[in-house]
């Protein structure tokens, strides 16, 4: 494996919401594990920093948490996306889209036309 | 909204929970589980499994905390964190904590409580329409009089011709018999013109208002109540609006009731308000004054404008009406002006004085924090070797300071709101009634944004003070081991410029306190011309429409006086228009028999006395007789003058005999001077003599006046009885203002004011100089301890004890002289402030500025004594030993 990204600010966020729309209510671990699966193992996500920004979120509005029991019975915090986050998910993943657009366009050749 | 949200929650997560807690391991810990349990899965060691998932973590603990900053506001928590140690640091030393609490208390509380007197009084505007156009209007007298009352054809002219105001109204004092159904109560009113309310801008609670015109001579008679009257006297009764009041024998109609806080400063005491009419004999006369006016000022036109119009005004009627206007100017102020100029630099002076305390306060526990920061110094270097910053130790400092001041804030809030009611409870009802802004006095938004400012000033410096020298500007000084020595001495120093300055400012309270007594010695000291002591007074008011003719009114004088006479202990009795020590004014206009005369105005204080009035006095009467009871209306007109009077306008003649009448000499007015009376304080105690005729009272008799007994034994004992004594002559007469003549002269409002401002400096100076001794006597023991291996050394090489307590007092007795000293310089130069208070007194009053530089120098000697004694007892051989 060569050199690991680190997980730029503020995408870590879009990164959980996004998963959770993808995958329903989710325990931490699993976000983490899925989120690194996601990126192909070239992202390197220190699992702690996940739940300060699940917390975040929490305060937010965006998701909501629950006590329950995991595919191995296990007790474990799941998370969902509430309607709020949802359309917090549409947004920052529109906003998201356009500033990859942009960016693609300045550095693909034929971005110097336009 | 998602911020705010978020914001609230972590507000919330501020405080600690338990169960948050809980959750938050529970959660990392069923984190790990599922980790290690993958990682067992993959193939690894139960040990190398769960290393992984906790390397993958990035450390339980860490994550922890972050979620913990991330639950709450991290910069709220070390706030609390740092309010919770500064608390228990003040909890392990009670005391400390207890005297800096209260000593912030009682400067912050004190300075609160003027300042809500100051800004009732001179801050908040007068509860009028628009109070800055209102101005009042009098007439004045130059060179005699700056301000005077108006006579209302002088009014009705004034207010036609000027085209200054919008309005212009007046207003007289009155009183009135209110017939009730226990009987007659005297009761003090007001007349206005129609349109007084309206100028005012204030609207009746309940009724209606005068209507314009209603003051028209033969108009209804109509009443207005004031809110206080129509609770106590009519039950509060709405359908009190439409009745009928009996008024002296007259029924007049309630048409209204004023709202609650209405208040007139220059009348505070009216029950009701009736209407100048302009038909009473006064009043019929343009040489007779006894109104004063309100006016409003047309949007846009100052004051001076106003002013200078009356004063045209005025110069036109004086060409127009010679005999009586001749010398009668103009004068316009302001409302505000009028109503508070009396209380102004008193105020002024009190918080003056309240701020010096506050400041004494606020060095005071300064110095203390510094004795504390000093004692916790190898803590604070300890603290900073192992990697405190100097930001989060200031911070801790100020803390400590916050929580010392907030509780004091507190505490200074309670002790405000009690001195206020003290302070309110202590002023005399008669001086209270003039200053109606004290019904306004509380810890309104005013008096708590000031106790706010005062405690975050206090925080700031309590926290600057000792932060400027405390976390140790040099660590590795703190740690060593004779760090004492050394930061002993440069905190001495600085120590001893707080100390110093405290007795500075304790000096320049103790100088005005001196001063204001001194002043009100002087001021009760003035002789009256009259001996004070046992003499019962009292005013007694005649329904007019039974005791209508002069002659009606003397009978009555008479049977008082035989009755009061005849009550056990009273050894004279008299009457009088007006009592001495109330005020000069009440004048007469005269000219005498003979003398050329180019209508200069002789302006005199004029009384109408009964026979034995200057025997009841025990006035002294210089020359000629004086008048017998026999002397009425049907004997010739016969005049006492006063010693003033004779000397000014008779330097080099016998005055008896000689005759005065009015401006025109009429016929009618001629009377014979038959004797001379030493000056009798007719003015306030601080005013000059006027002079003065005193006519007989039977020559002029009228159905209000005052009475006068002497008594063998206490005077105020014999008040209840005098006054049945009257209302058995007829109970339809109205007693009122019983009291002693005493209490009359020290209750007088410049008395009252000089006696009370000198009772509350000396308070303020008093605790400030208790607070100045108590930091010196703890900076000279401190100073002793750290000392005490020197002095030890000294004693062991043979010097005595005597050489030890000039070592200590000496320096004590240096700072005293250094405070003194400095605090001398700031007396003289604040004094001169003091000027308008005091009365015949300099501000620069040797006397007093000796006896406070030897009590304040007695009194340092004194704090460092016992100190001193401590150091000269040490035992050279435990001193030695101690480092």
């Amino acid at each position: 494996m060569g050199e690991k990204a680190d997980v730029w600010q503020g995408t870590l966020a879009l990164m959980i919401l996004k998963t959770l729309e993808t995958l329903g209510p989710v325990h931490g671990y699993g976000i983490a594990r899925r989120i690194e699966q996601t990126s192909g193992g070239v992202l390197s996500l220190n699992y702690g920093t996940l739940y300060p920004a699940l917390l975040k979120l929490e305060q937010e509005g965006s998701v909501a948490s629950e006590w329950g029991v995991s595919e191995n019975n296990r007790r474990a915090k799941f998370y969902r996306l509430t309607r709020a986050g949802r359309r917090q998910l549409a947004k920052e993943a529109r906003d998201w889209e356009q500033a990859t657009a942009i960016l693609a366009r300045f550095l693909s050749p034929s971005g110097q036309r336009a | 909204m998602k911020r705010l949200r978020a914001w609230l929650a972590r507000l919330a997560g501020t405080w600690p929970s338990a169960r948050r807690e809980r959750e938050l391991a529970d959660e990392i810990e069923s984190h790990l589980q599922m980790h290690v349990e993958d990682n067992l899965r993959a193939g690894m060691s139960p040990r190398e499994a769960r290393r992984a998932a906790l390397v993958k973590l990035g450390g339980v603990e860490q994550t922890k905390e972050a979620c913990r900053d991330q639950a709450g506001l991290p910069f709220v928590e070390h706030a609390l964190q740092d309010a919770r140690f500064a608390c228990r640091q003040l909890a392990r030393s009670p005391g400390f904590a207890l005297v800096a609490v209260a000593v912030l208390a009682l400067g912050t509380g004190a300075s609160t409580a003027i300042f809500a007197f100051v800004d009732a009084a001179l801050f908040q505007p007068l509860p009028y329409r628009e109070p800055h156009r209102l101005v009042s209007v009098t007439e004045s007298i130059a060179g005699l009089l700056p301000r005077t009352a108006l006579s209302h054809l002088d009014y009705v002219d004034w207010k036609e011709r000027n085209r200054t105001l919008e309005s212009l109204d007046v207003f007289a004092g009155d009183g009135h018999l209110l017939s009730t159904a226990a009987g007659v109560a005297p009761v003090s009113g007001t007349r206005v013109t129609a349109g007084f309310f309206r100028t005012l801008g204030v609207s009746p609670a309940l009724g209606r208002d005068f209507h314009p015109g209603e003051d028209a001579p033969g108009g209804p008679a109509v009443a207005i109540l004031s809110h206080g009257t129509w609770l106590r006297r009519f039950g509060g009764d709405p359908a009190t609006v439409g009745r009928t009041a009996v008024l002296s024998d007259v029924p007049h109609t309630i048409i209204g009731v004023l709202p609650p806080h209405f208040e007139f400063a220059p009348r505070g005491r009216a029950e009701l308000w009736t209407l100048v009419r302009g038909t009473s004999n006064c009043e019929r006369r343009r040489s007779c004054h006894n109104l004063e006016g309100v006016g409003r000022l047309k949007r846009g036109v100052s004051i001076a404008a106003a002013d200078l119009e009356m004063k045209a005004i005025a110069a036109d009627l004086e060409r127009q009406y010679p005999d009586s206007n001749r010398g009668q100017g103009a004068s316009v102020i302001s409302l505000t002006e009028a109503v508070v100029a009396e209380v102004r630099p008193i105020l002024l002076l009190l918080l003056g004085g309240a701020i010096l305390l506050l400041v004494i306060a606020i060095v005071n526990v300064a110095s203390l924090l510094l004795v504390r920061s000093e004692g916790r110094r190898l803590e604070t270097s300890v603290r900073r070797a192992l990697g405190a910053s100097r930001g989060r130790l200031v911070r801790q400092s100020l803390t400590e300071g916050l929580v010392l001041v907030a509780a004091a804030g507190a505490a200074g809030a309670a002790i405000a709101a009690g001195a206020m009611r003290l302070l309110v409870s202590l002023i005399p009802a008669d001086l209270l009634a003039r200053m109606p802004f004290v019904h306004r006095l509380g810890l309104g938004g005013h008096a708590l944004a000031f106790l706010a400012a005062v405690s975050v000033l206090a925080a700031v410096l309590l926290a600057l003070l000792p932060a400027t020298r405390s976390p140790g500007s040099d660590v590795r000084d703190g740690l060593a081991a004779n760090a004492r020595a050394s930061a002993g001495l440069s905190w001495r120093r600085f120590a001893s410029k707080l100390v110093a300055a405290e007795l500075a400012v304790a000096v320049v309270l103790l100088v005005g306190a001196g001063l204001l007594g001194r002043s009100l010695e002087r001021l009760l000291s003035v002789p009256v011309g009259f001996e004070p002591d046992h003499l019962a007074t009292m005013e007694v008011a005649a329904p007019e429409t039974r005791y209508d003719t002069p002659e009606q009114c003397v009978a009555l004088v008479r049977e008082v006086v035989r009755r009061v006479g005849g009550v056990p202990g009273v050894e004279s009795v008299a009457v009088t228009s007006l009592l001495p020590v109330t005020f000069n004014g009440n004048t007469d206009w005269i000219r005498f028999v003979g003398r050329p005369y180019d209508g200069e105005h002789n302006e005199v204080n004029q009384r109408e006395v009964g026979a034995e009035y200057f025997r009841t006095l025990r006035a002294r009467l210089l020359r000629g007789r004086s008048f017998t009871d026999a002397e009425d209306a049907t004997k010739p007109l016969v005049v006492v003058i006063n010693r003033t009077l004779a000397r000014r306008y008779f330097p080099n003649e016998d005055p008896i005999g000689k005759q005065m009448g009015d401006t025109s000499l009429s016929p009618g007015s001629i009377k014979e001077i038959i004797g001379v009376v030493d000056d009798i304080r007719e003015g306030p105690l601080n005013a000059e003599i006027w002079p003065a005729v005193y006519y007989p009272f039977h020559q002029d008799a009228g159905s209000f006046f005052r009475l006068v007994a002497r008594t063998s034994q206490d005077e105020r004992s014999a008040l209840p009885a005098i006054a049945a004594e009257i209302r058995r002559v007829d109970p339809d007469l109205g007693v009122i203002d019983e009291t002693t003549m005493r209490d009359r002269i020290a209750d007088s409002p410049v008395a009252y004011l000089q006696r009370s401002s000198a009772w509350l400096i000396g308070g303020f100076a008093a605790v400030a100089l208790l607070l100045a001794l108590v930091g010196l006597s703890g900076l000279v023991a401190y100073s002793v301890s750290q000392r005490s291996r020197e002095i030890g050394l000294r004693m062991a090489l043979g010097a005595e004890r005597r050489g030890v307590y000039r070592l200590v007092l000496g320096e004590a007795g240096r700072l005293a002289a250094l405070g003194v000293a400095a605090g001398m310089a700031a007396a003289t130069a604040a004094a001169a402030s003091l000027r308008r208070v005091l009365f015949e007194t300099p501000p620069f009053d040797a006397v007093t500025l000796a006896t406070v530089a030897a009590t304040v120098g007695a009194a340092a000697l004194l704090a460092s004594y016992v100190p001193a004694r401590r150091a000269a007892s040490v035992d050279p051989v435990i001193a030695l030993r101690s480092e």
